[in-house]
């Protein structure tokens, strides 16, 4: 293997690990859920990415010509990942979590609440 | 160099994975523990592709393509649970 594919993966390697570290840190020390929700994004983005071009390189490297199968999971994950979140917050709102005092916004977290139940008016017919 | 770094890299995934898992054990509520598991698998993702830069092996790539599938449909389907109380209305 080549001694610059080799420093080229050694560095994404390492900003995706830290990446991933920092992304499951915030996890732990933020004190809300509304906040905790943030910190994961770094490590499905950032993080992943940095593992798949390693990832990508090395097999590349290994069959001899562009190995980019491994795209599919970072398209995959860079576009379902704040669908996840969405639900997450979803659920959270409607049942009620309590956030802490900084949080701002936190008069329109009702009016979010109640959106689904109000009906739209009738048009008549 | 390559090998140092993959060592470094793993000890990084593995404190994220214990991370993760005190948060799954932990959490106040049931929101904080969907989320837990959806870094969860993500981190999972990061290790089995390390693997297989390890192993030198392409054969670990089908493996993160299931797992990055069946995290978000699992994902998916305990939000809408709690939700709605039903999975498929």
């Amino acid at each position: 293997m080549p001694f610059y594919l080799e420093i080229i993966m050694c560095i994404s390697l390492l900003i995706g690990g830290v990446f991933l570290l920092i992304g499951s840190y915030g996890l732990v020390r933020l004190p809300d859920i509304y906040m905790r929700l943030h910190s994961p994004t770094k490590a499905s983005t950032l993080g992943i990415t940095g593992v798949l071009i390693a990832s990508m390189i090395f097999q590349s490297h290994l069959k001899g010509f562009l190995s980019i199968q491994e795209l599919l999971i970072t398209l995959f994950l860079l576009i379902t990942a704040p669908v996840a979140a969405n639900m997450i917050a979803k659920t959270a709102l409607h049942h009620r979590t309590k956030p802490i005092e900084k949080t701002q916004n936190q008069d329109l977290m009702e009016t979010i609440r109640n959106r689904e139940t109000i009906k739209p008016p009738q048009e008549p017919n | 160099m390559l090998s140092v770094t993959i060592t470094i890299v793993a000890i990084c995934i593995c404190i994220a994975l214990i991370f993760n898992l005190w948060r799954l054990l932990q959490g106040p509520t049931l929101s904080d523990r969907i989320l837990a598991l959806d870094t969860m698998y993500i981190n999972a993702i990061a290790l089995i592709l390390l693997y297989g830069i390890y192993a030198k092996s392409a054969l670990y790539f089908e493996a993160a393509v299931l797992i990055a599938m069946l995290g978000f449909v699992s994902t998916a389907a305990l939000c809408k649970y709690l939700l709605r109380g039903d999975i498929i209305e």
